[in-house]
């Protein structure tokens, strides 16, 4: 067990904490930089699109893991992205150019989804994003002066003044590259007052505003962030796939989005990791245990959605912190051995709240 | 002493009830002023009003002499007014020291871009927003509980935690919503001592409502007794628990009670 003696408020708001973190995170940092070094082609791209997904992930994670807010429609967001991008790379934008403007505008319409967020709640937001979401599939699809329609459209390699940026080596390090930038961006977040804000929201709103937090404000910004972040992926993701159609950013897409956030745990940053982690690892799972099973149920067409749903509802009855809560637990088991108690992780039970105002 | 806030004339309506009807009252600065009155009396729809949860119907509330009802229900704060909840409403998935720097979002002196990149100027912020904490912390004693989030918290604790977060604020004026409520012999003792430094030693002007009797005499220096969202006493704490009216609202009139006999026939 390690105890940290703090002498300093600096200590308190640095990003690493101690000295075991640097070299952890520095080896990750170090094997992920030469991943084209020990991966293969298959795999380079399997954690490229790992590095996608974290991204997607830490977009979502900002509106519901920290701010409280579902939605089902944020593969539209990832759409926006990804056909903004597309359209800039085809014109010749250098790549940094053309993703700022793709995360500009999913920002923009983002703000605007976020409106009805200011006056509908939990369920209602939920079908407010979901329909929101077949309006963004249906407009890339009917759009086709720009979209190409259901045809889909290809997407050409990243450009950087000139140079053509086609080699997978090339698209993983700008994955990479975009991925800890965004990370640290939210690390960064919520280490100051707007993070600590959001998490107000989340928690209790009543008082949040007491405290002097807009919660129109906020919550907006929240959107616009959330949306601005997965715009980011889906110019990323355009790239990874070379060839995109409306019907790749359709409600499957939100819902793996989601199932990301909540099997890789509501309210963490490595959540978003985990669940990237395993959104792409487990059609893999999926398809080897295929061989095993009668083949009536291995190869019934529908066998990944009803593995995805089940372990959804696992989660949700068994594991509501996700990977990273269970991770947790393990850890904690760890450091304690043997003095784990089993009640250890069991939440107090609420007070009740008979008068909530809002 | 200068009066820091005014209700004059304050009415509420929800619906056909008439929560809070007609009431006046005047707090001075660095006093401590307590509504009691019995359940539904509309003390804490006074709070919600002066938190500009609900819009008065009728009348008006001037803090410093600005209007209240002119501003939106976040930039309360701002001006100098901090709660606390009868019902707890802390951030449960947060640690105490979390709870406490969100006070402080309206001394945070940095903007989003800023939060965004960490700019030397939120490091500042955040070290600025520390030290406050640790100042509440030292006040009411929450040294050990700082990285402990919120939901394992027992209630007696959660209360101090909530008193803690309203002065990271750094308030002019603390509204209390019965802050004893759910506290044992022990720590009512503490809560009154504190109410005592709060008051005494930074300064703040304290309104409360509160039903325990022993601690509202021995903190306020003037009550307001209220039924039926009505005013029926106001003075030091042994004037409004010797009126008759008072006594009346709490116990019933002696005409209740001989109503109440069986009659004889």
């Amino acid at each position: 067990m390690r105890f940290i003696f703090k002498t300093d408020y600096a200590q308190d708001i640095q990003l690493v904490k101690h000295g075991g973190q640097a070299f952890w995170y520095g080896l990750l940092g170090l094997v992920m930089l030469a991943a084209p070094l020990w991966a293969g082609d298959y795999w380079l791209s399997q954690i490229s699109f790992v590095l996608i997904y974290a991204v997607a992930g830490l977009g979502l994670m900002v509106l519901s893991g920290f701010t409280g807010l579902a939605s089902i429609g944020h593969a539209a967001f990832l759409g926006v992205g990804a056909y903004v991008e597309t359209v800039l790379a085809a014109r010749g934008w250098p790549f940094p150019l053309s993703m700022l403007l793709a995360a500009v505008l999913s920002a923009a319409v983002g703000a605007v989804v976020g409106l009805p967020a200011l006056r509908v709640k939990g369920i209602y937001l939920a079908i407010a994003t979901l329909s929101f979401g077949f309006i963004v599939e249906e407009v890339l699809a009917r759009w086709e002066s720009v979209t190409k329609g259901n045809a889909g459209i290809s997407v050409t390699s990243p450009a950087f003044f000139g140079a053509a940026l086609g080699s997978s080596e090339a698209f993983y390090y700008i994955a990479l590259g975009t991925c800890a930038l965004v990370t640290l961006a939210v690390l960064n977040l919520l280490r100051s007052a707007t993070g600590r804000a959001f998490i107000a929201i989340r928690d209790s709103e009543v008082s949040a505003q007491s405290m002097g937090i807009h919660l129109a404000g906020y919550k907006t910004l929240a959107f616009a962030l959330s949306a601005a972040i997965v715009g980011l992926a889906g110019a990323l993701y355009a790239h990874k796939l070379r060839f995109i159609s409306p019907d790749q950013f359709g409600i499957a897409q939100s819902i793996d989005l989601l199932l990301l956030v909540v099997v890789g745990g509501l309210g963490s940053v490595h959540g978003a990791f985990l669940g990237a982690i395993f959104l792409i690892t487990m059609p893999q799972l999926i398809s080897l245990g295929k061989d095993f099973l009668p083949p009536a149920i291995g190869q019934a067409a529908g066998l990944q959605a009803v593995v995805y749903g089940v372990v959804l509802m696992g989660f949700v009855l068994f594991e509501p912190m996700g990977l990273y809560g269970r991770w947790l637990k393990v850890r904690t088991w760890l450091q304690l051995f043997p003095f784990y108690r089993r009640g250890l992780f069991r939440r107090q039970k609420s007070y009740a709240k008979s008068e909530r105002l809002k | 002493m200068s009066v820091l806030l005014s209700a004059k004339d304050l009415s509420v309506r929800f619906g056909g009830v008439l929560a809070v009807n007609q009431v006046s009252f005047e707090v001075q600065r660095g006093e401590v002023f307590t509504l009691i009155g019995p359940n539904g009396a509309g003390k804490t729809t006074v709070f919600n009003l002066i938190s500009r949860i609900y819009t008065p119907t009728t009348g008006s509330l001037h803090f410093e002499g600005a209007l209240l009802s002119d501003k939106p229900p976040h930039a309360i704060a701002a001006l100098g007014i901090a709660r606390t909840f009868q019902n707890i409403e802390l951030f449960e998935n947060a640690t105490v020291l979390q709870n406490l720097l969100i006070g402080h979002h309206i001394h945070r002196g940095a903007g989003f871009w800023s939060n965004l990149f960490f700019t030397p100027a939120t490091r500042r912020a955040e070290q600025a927003a520390r030290l406050r904490a640790e100042e509440v912390i030292d006040l009411l004693g929450l040294q050990a509980l700082r990285d402990t989030f919120v939901a394992g918290l027992p209630y007696g604790k959660r209360k101090v935690v909530e008193l803690a977060r309203a002065l990271c604020t750094a308030p002019k004026l603390l509204l209390l919503d019965e802050p004893s409520s759910g506290l044992n012999v022990e720590e009512t003792e503490d809560m009154a001592w504190w109410i005592h430094d709060i008051k005494n030693e930074l300064g703040i002007t304290v309104l409360m409502v509160e039903h325990d009797m022993s601690l509202v005499s021995r903190v306020s220096d003037r009550v307001l007794a209220m039924n039926q969202g009505e005013v029926l006493a106001l003075g030091t704490p042994a004037e409004v628990q010797a009126h008759p009216g008072v006594i009346e609202a709490y116990l019933g009139s002696v005409d209740d009670v001989s109503s109440l006999r069986r009659k004889v026939a």
